[in-house]
């Protein structure tokens, strides 16, 4: 167990090593000049080079990655080129809204899913089973700033149980923070509880063909104990995975979501960034991005391993 | 009283009538078989006992065990007699254990489910029978993985926790199917030993008639879902009612006319070959270990010869077979095909591929379900350089399926719409399209019946007469290559240990692990059958 967590550790760092060369090299290549797209067109030549200085950019490519990369390693993301203040204070405050939201909606989604998924295995073609298919067949079809829409409708200006959007800050306490993401958290997850529920199914119904399920009941176990004992478990692996890819998504890609509800989250941040030609934010936080992705998944694998032991004694 | 009573069991699953009317008993201590080809309904009855039948099952009839009457129990009563009082085995010891979890949880499972014992004592009773059935703790620890086993040894695991709580009742579905002839005589005694120490019935499913020879002292016979002949063993092996019987006691030992081979001209010649996989490092800076699949090799087939080749899982056939079709690079030795390297610097040679086809064990997994026959059988053809096309592919495809024993318009057909036997034709039908010099036989056989795997040895042996065959007969069933080969190699851990004419080895055997395959293979007791 040891040597496999060694060997998952080691192919993180190589995999963070070619990312960050990936964009910094991708980054560098589209067109704009920063120095230029903030000062105007109409500015002087010699207050560009200036600017051009100030920000760092006028280093060879190969000196300002590696400023980049050494500055990142000890916390200093940089300066942004629009907004002149430092970068991880900006990624900073907010990840603390993306990534409380995107915890939120990921155990919101599992909670759903395992026993959504588990119950219509156990009812595979019964009116039980058709129900949950059908609920997720929604889903997955619903688009989710419409849900989000409908949401906000329902729950904030009808029944007004939520704030229609903005984030309250943690500073109110910790209950008040959570209370202003449940809605943005339930739009999100529902999409993604939806997939994982069909994923969490199939897998248990290949699973209860198994032989082994066979032997399970042949000693005595009712059928919803070798459910139990023996399927759960055996499903994970594939649901583990579409877990990990679900994080990934859900930290990143709630750009809508974030619009809907007027959360000041990552997915905003980026969009504007990038609006602005403010490369360095942008780097930053694909870079930060990237680790939050190759992170999961290390942690994927270790889980699997956890689930499986035959992934243990493997290399 | 006997100890499981059937009486006239019937049984349809959506309607579809699959038991008639069955009857068989079992006293405490015997061991009854219950043989016939696939689909007779003999693992239907095991399942209908353990009542673990399929959904839609509805079946009539009473099933007694010790007098209470099974088939109108609560599922609840059920759960609690199964495990306990009946146990069963499957066939295949590779999937039948959960793979998450240790071997002594879930033997230990077995007692706690049914509550038989506190969990300290569970633990100590399942060291015991892992220990009786052969797996001592100090070698086997609770802790080890289903992975970390053999086939054997998984199905030594399954037993312990069928026997753990003593049940009255065994029921064994084809346990030793899956396993090698040394392993399979190992856990036949093995079951034979618990039967006479714990007086338990034993219901024995199996397709092999040789073991219920050795084994069962009651043999009932089924087809179709029906009883067609019970009886004592000796008495019924030596007075078969039933023509069906005989048929399937003389297909189980069927013997074909192999016509004389042709002089002597070698056509594969096989040097020295070595062939090592790197095994996975067991430290962070050790070199990794390297493990001889193919152990220095040699070994020449001669045109028109057929070489049969035999050995336990394991031993490096495989390998070998891959080695010889140029699928797989070998470190160090050569292999000719009519004087050509297989392989010419790192890739197969196409001039020697095309010379050679291959016909594979399972009839079911080894065509795609969307293609029709003909162009199943002419795939071959891409090896040629001007594959025949027009009137001329269409004759090829006739001649072929005809000399298979098919019509040559099962050519528009889907590979769905055939039985396994038929199958296997098309495999050999596909096989022969190139005239290839060189055929391989990958265990063709071992997946059949028995009436049908006779009826494709018989047409190896007309193939043989008509188009003057060679080829390489791979099996791990020695009374098959026994019939249907001239010369035979026998391979143990990577090595060819003997090799010799066919009749001479099996008759003489030289090499103690020849001796040991031969002896652990079961016989049938040599009876004539009289043609009636």
């Amino acid at each position: 167990m040891l040597r496999y967590t060694l060997k998952r550790l080691l192919s993180l760092l190589v995999s963070l090593a070619v990312a960050s060369v990936v964009i910094f090299a991708v980054i560098e290549v589209a067109p704009g000049d920063p120095a230029s797209f903030m000062l105007g067109v109409n500015a002087q030549e010699d207050t560009l080079a200036a600017l051009r200085a100030e920000l760092g950019l006028d280093v060879s490519k190969t000196q300002r990655y590696f400023n980049w990369i050494s500055g990142m390693l000890v916390g200093d993301f940089g300066t942004s080129y629009t907004y002149r203040t430092p970068v991880s204070q900006m990624i900073a405050d907010r990840l603390w809204v993306s990534l409380p939201l995107a915890l939120y909606a990921l155990t919101l989604s599992t909670l759903i899913a395992f026993p959504a998924g588990i119950y219509a295995a156990a009812r595979r073609g019964k009116p039980g089973d058709l129900t949950v298919m059908g609920a997720t067949q929604l889903g997955i079809a619903v688009p989710n700033f419409w849900f989000a829409m409908m949401l906000v409708l329902i729950f904030a200006i009808n029944l007004r149980w939520f704030n229609a959007g903005g984030f309250a800050g943690w500073d109110n306490g910790f209950w008040t923070g959570l209370h202003s993401l449940t809605l943005p958290a339930i739009a999100l997850a529902l999409p993604q509880a939806a997939i994982l529920a069909r994923v969490m199914r199939s897998s248990l119904l290949d699973i209860l063909a198994e032989d082994f399920m066979r032997t399970a009941r042949a000693k005595g176990l009712t059928r919803r104990q070798a459910l139990w004992r023996h399927g759960v478990r055996n499903a994970l692996i594939p649901v583990l995975t579409i877990i990990g890819l679900q994080f990934s998504f859900l930290l990143a890609g709630s750009i809508i979501i974030e619009q809907v509800f007027y959360l000041p989250g990552l997915g905003r941040l980026v969009f504007q960034a990038i609006s602005a030609r403010d490369l360095i934010v942008v780097e930053s936080v694909v870079m930060l991005l990237v680790f939050a992705v190759i992170t999961v998944n290390f942690l994927v694998d270790l889980a699997y391993a956890a689930v499986d032991p035959r992934l243990r004694s493997r290399t | 009283m006997s100890l499981l009573q059937i009486q006239n069991l019937s049984l349809s699953i959506h309607g579809q009538p699959i038991l008639k009317d069955v009857s068989l008993s079992i006293d405490p201590g015997q061991i009854v078989a219950v043989t016939g080809e696939s689909g007779s309904g003999k693992s239907m009855t095991a399942l209908a006992v353990m009542q673990l039948l399929p959904n839609g099952a509805d079946a009539t009839g009473t099933i007694e065990l010790d007098g209470q009457e099974l088939l109108d129990r609560p599922e609840a009563q059920m759960c609690a007699l199964r495990g306990a009082a009946i146990g069963m085995v499957f066939q295949e010891p590779m999937t039948a254990l959960n793979p998450v979890k240790t071997i002594g949880d879930q033997v230990m499972e077995t007692i706690l489910i049914h509550k038989a014992m506190p969990p300290a004592r569970a633990r100590a009773r399942a060291q015991e029978v892992l220990e009786r059935v052969g797996l001592p703790p100090d070698r086997f620890p609770l802790g080890r993985y289903p992975h970390e086993l053999s086939g054997g040894q998984r199905q030594r695991v399954v037993i312990a926790m069928a026997i753990a709580l003593r049940p009255k009742l065994l029921i064994a579905d084809e346990p030793t199917t899956a396993l090698d002839v040394t392993t399979q005589a190992q856990i036949l005694d093995l079951l034979k030993d618990l039967v006479l120490e714990y007086g338990m019935g034993l219901l024995m499913i199996t397709h092999d008639l040789a073991v219920v020879a050795e084994m069962a002292n009651q043999i009932t016979v089924m087809r179709h879902g029906e009883v067609i002949e019970r009886g004592a063993t000796q008495h019924l092996l030596q007075n078969m009612q039933h023509p069906y019987t005989r048929m399937l006691f003389e297909a189980s030992d069927h013997q074909v006319n192999l016509p004389d081979p042709t002089s002597p001209q070698p056509l594969l010649e096989v040097t020295q070959v070595v062939r090592e996989y790197r095994l996975p490092r067991t430290g962070l800076f050790d070199t990794p270990g390297s493990h001889r699949a193919v152990d220095g090799v040699s070994f020449t087939l001669n045109r028109g010869e057929r070489l049969g080749l035999v050995g336990e899982s394991g031993c490096g056939k495989s390998t070998l077979t891959r080695a010889i079709l140029g699928l797989e690079e070998v470190q160090s030795g050569q292999i000719l095909l009519d004087g050509q390297p297989v392989f010419s610097g790192h890739r197969p040679n196409l001039a020697v591929r095309r010379k050679m086809q291959v016909v594979f064990q399972d009839p079911y997994g080894s065509f795609n379900p969307r293609h029709r026959v003909a162009r199943l059988i002419t795939e071959p053809f891409h090896l040629l350089e001007v594959p025949p096309t027009g009137t001329e592919r269409q004759e090829r495809i006739a001649e072929m399926l005809t000399a298979v024993g098919l019509r040559p318009d099962d050519a528009g057909k889907y590979i769905h719409e055939f039985s396994g036997g038929q199958r296997q034709r098309i495999a050999i039908a596909r096989a022969l399209i190139t005239r290839p010099e060189l055929i391989v036989f990958d265990e063709a056989v071992s997946a059949l019946d028995v009436s049908v795997r006779a009826q494709i040895l018989d047409l190896l042996a007309d193939l043989c007469a008509a188009y003057d065959l060679t080829y390489l007969f791979i099996s791990h069933d020695l009374s098959v290559v026994r019939t249907i080969t001239d010369r035979v190699l026998v391979m143990q851990s990577g090595k060819i240990v003997e090799q010799g004419e066919t009749e001479q080895v099996f008759s003489n055997p030289q090499h103690p692990y020849t001796q040991t395959l031969i002896a652990a293979a079961p016989k049938l007791p040599d009876i004539h059958v009289e043609t009636a």
